[in-house]
């Protein structure tokens, strides 16, 4: 059936309003319409690491997961739902349940980039049917905006303040996606809430019904931690997928497949200039690194053609 | 019929996990408890179980998944010791606070660093604070016998908590000794069905565990947990009571070995109990009133009812296989100590840390004890309270 934005929207919502995440937060976004892509009959257990989206929506008393839900830690979301995964195939294989769940963990750049990368890992090449999801906001917004290894290169961030003498953050930003590609799992992706959430939607959809373990990397825009004004969210999103700092495919069974080339490829300046935490660029003295920043997207975004079979 | 066997104390607590037969198995290997994974996975491989078993990439993960596992409503166990339990530190208090009854077999090992793979109490007494109940044995009937009554303890609805079962890498991991084991009916009848009342497979009442739980409610929960600590002496008991109608064997909070007329006595934990039983008979022989206490629950810590038992005794040495650098003595002594407050005022108490990183403690070393505690009987005086015991200094 062909994606329709208003057909899947009027499936049931699975995490509820009234959680407390901030207005022109990428995450819940991204996490709604992961969920959506689940069959209406068919049960999850959701699993988050620390971090804003845990201590949001799970507060006790109240929970906003119409699913089952369960965080215990920020380093192992990914042991943690395998634990899960194991225990329904136990069930099942006695005799005590028969109804169909799902498995999918959420976790931020934070918790799977960094400190969970380890977690994420082991559950992968162990081979759970299961979905990791990272909502990618590209530093540690829950405890106050401190840089990761998803950080882009110069974003100035609480632990890489841009300053006289460093200016933001030294190191390039990791490709976790192609770190999880390299775990030859049957399905990768990287996505982002774009357009219609098509991308993402079906992306998910093939992620939690391909049996096995598969990752998908999601575009999150932070409006604290990035600083752009709320209601920019879905230009943001426009520009990092226009520009190409953000490409858009997905790698199933190990062979990649573009899903988005920009008809005019924008160039990374329009995308620095939407958000604050990039504004130290461009001083006059600055610039350099704004053409040092176009350098690696560009070396990056040519060899994902190359990988994807396109052409420049 | 019961059947008559030798086996290593890892073997034999393989064997009751065979006959539990939980629902998932998660763990990492780490000596000395690596072979109880090794032999578990050989029962998965067989299909003598009907485990899911993970083979994780870390200690950490492998709590976090049994965490996850139990959770979603299944029986889950695991092993490990030292360095491992350390990983698994953070998680550890998370499954205790989650009320989820894991049942982890700890062989106890010197905890890094410098690293040494032999036994003390290091790592478990490091975690004798994370809300897990904490069970000792003695030798590997012990070790069975203890890890089949886990389940009945951990999983009652008035305790709800991880449980355990702690007995000494090598000297017990290792060692082959005469053992009786169960018949596989009478350890599932005994073990039971696990039937959690909220779990995450539960498909028609889903629940989200693991909340943040700010200043409102958290404290609240904390007293609930301690409370599941406290109820839970009283399942020990009872569930010791059955096993004993089943076995034959007896178990309790400690045992008291030669207590009766005691004026003197050694208050110890795990394997070296057994070589100081070998020194109370040697001192009962010449007519010396020498008796022993062996620890077996230490979470939760049988205040009430140690302190009793150690009452009008002259002197008191109470055995540390841990130091934790307090500066006044090791863990078990400052607990011991402080039961023997009310009902043993009088009793003088001393402490010996002893065997560290596998230090062999023999006959001889425990002799030097009760020299030193019938020295204090005798005068009423304490030379030294906090010694230590077989250390070249």
């Amino acid at each position: 059936m062909a994606y329709n934005l208003k057909a899947t929207t009027e499936k049931p919502e699975r995490l509820t309003g009234g959680h407390r995440m901030c207005a022109g937060c990428g995450a819940p976004i991204v996490v709604r319409t992961v969920l959506r892509a689940l069959k209406p009959e068919d049960h999850a257990v959701i699993g988050s690491a620390t971090g804003c989206l845990e201590v949001s929506t799970c507060l006790y008393p109240y929970t906003a997961w119409k699913d089952s839900f369960i965080h215990s830690a920020f380093e192992n979301a990914g042991a943690t739902v395998s634990g899960a995964e194991a225990a329904y195939n136990a069930l099942k294989r006695a005799g005590k349940i028969d109804h169909t769940t799902k498995f999918i963990a959420f976790g931020g750049d934070g918790g799977t980039y960094d400190i969970g990368l380890q977690s994420l890992s082991g559950a992968m090449e162990r081979g759970h049917d299961m979905v990791y999801v990272c909502y990618d906001n590209e530093a540690y917004m829950n405890t106050g905006i401190q840089r990761s290894s998803s950080t882009p290169k110069y974003a100035d961030t609480t632990t890489s303040p841009a300053g006289k003498a460093v200016p933001g953050k030294p190191q390039f930003k990791k490709d976790l996606t192609q770190i999880m590609v390299a775990h030859n799992i049957p399905y990768v992706a990287q996505s982002a809430p774009f357009k219609n959430f098509k991308d993402l939607y079906e992306k998910a959809e093939k992620a939690i019904y391909t049996p096995g373990p598969a990752f998908l990397n999601v575009f999150t825009p932070c409006p604290r931690g990035w600083r752009y004004n709320t209601p920019d969210l879905f230009d943001i999103v426009q520009l990092a997928v226009d520009t190409c700092i953000w490409p858009l495919y997905e790698v199933i069974n190990g062979e990649y497949k573009l899903s988005y080339k920009p008809k005019q490829k924008l160039p990374v300046e329009a995308y620095l200039k939407s958000q604050g935490r990039f504004r130290h660029l461009f001083a006059k003295e600055n610039m350099h690194m704004v053409e040092e920043l176009q350098q690696e997207v560009d070396r990056r975004w040519n060899h994902l053609l190359k990988l994807c079979g396109e052409t420049e | 019929m019961a059947r008559k066997d030798k086996l290593s104390g890892n073997e034999a607590v393989a064997i009751a996990m065979k006959q539990i037969d939980p629902d998932v198995v998660a763990a990492f290997p780490i000596t000395p408890s690596t072979e109880i994974p090794q032999y578990f996975s050989k029962f998965v491989a067989d299909g003598e179980v009907h485990t899911e078993f993970v083979p994780v990439e870390s200690e950490h993960s492998a709590m976090s998944a049994c965490i996850g596992a139990e959770a979603a409503g299944a029986r889950t166990m695991t092993a490990t010791s030292a360095n491992g339990l350390a990983l698994m530190w953070e998680m550890l208090y998370i499954a205790a606070s989650c009320r989820l009854p894991i049942a982890l077999a700890a062989v106890n090992r010197a905890l890094s660093g410098p690293i040494n793979i032999h036994n003390d109490h290091s790592d478990t007494m490091g975690a004798r604070d994370s809300g897990w109940i904490q069970i000792y044995c003695e030798t590997n009937q012990e070790a069975y016998d203890t890890m089949i009554q886990a389940f009945p303890i951990a999983e009652h609805k008035d305790v709800r908590l991880p449980i355990m079962v702690c007995f000494d890498g090598f000297i017990t991991s290792h060692s082959v000794e005469n053992i009786e084991l169960l018949e596989d009916e009478k350890v599932k009848e005994f073990v039971g069905e696990y039937r959690p009342e909220h779990y995450l497979l539960d498909k028609d009442n889903p629940v989200s565990v693991g909340p943040l739980d700010l200043p409102p409610y958290y404290f609240e929960h904390k007293r609930q947990q301690a409370q599941a600590m406290v109820n839970a002496k009283q399942v020990i008991l009872e569930t010791a009571k059955k096993f004993e109608e089943l076995t034959g064997r007896k178990y309790g909070l400690f045992e008291e070995y030669r207590m009766e007329d005691a004026e003197v006595a050694v208050v110890i934990i795990n394997s070296t109990a057994g070589t100081a039983k070998a020194v109370v008979d040697e001192l009962r022989e010449k007519g010396v009133k020498a008796g022993l206490v062996k620890i077996r629950v230490f979470r939760p810590f049988p205040f009430e009812e140690l302190g009793k038992a150690l009452a009008g005794l002259k002197a008191v040495a109470v055995m540390d296989k841990a130091d934790s650098f307090s500066a006044a003595g090791g863990p078990l002594f400052a607990e011991v100590r402080s039961a023997m407050f009310d009902h043993a005022r009088d009793t003088k108490a001393v402490n010996y840390i002893y065997g560290l990183g596998g230090r062999d403690v023999r006959t001889d070393d425990i002799m030097k004890v009760y020299e030193d505690l019938l020295e204090i009987a005798e005068t009423g005086k304490v030379k030294s309270t906090v010694n230590y015991l077989g250390v070249r200094e």
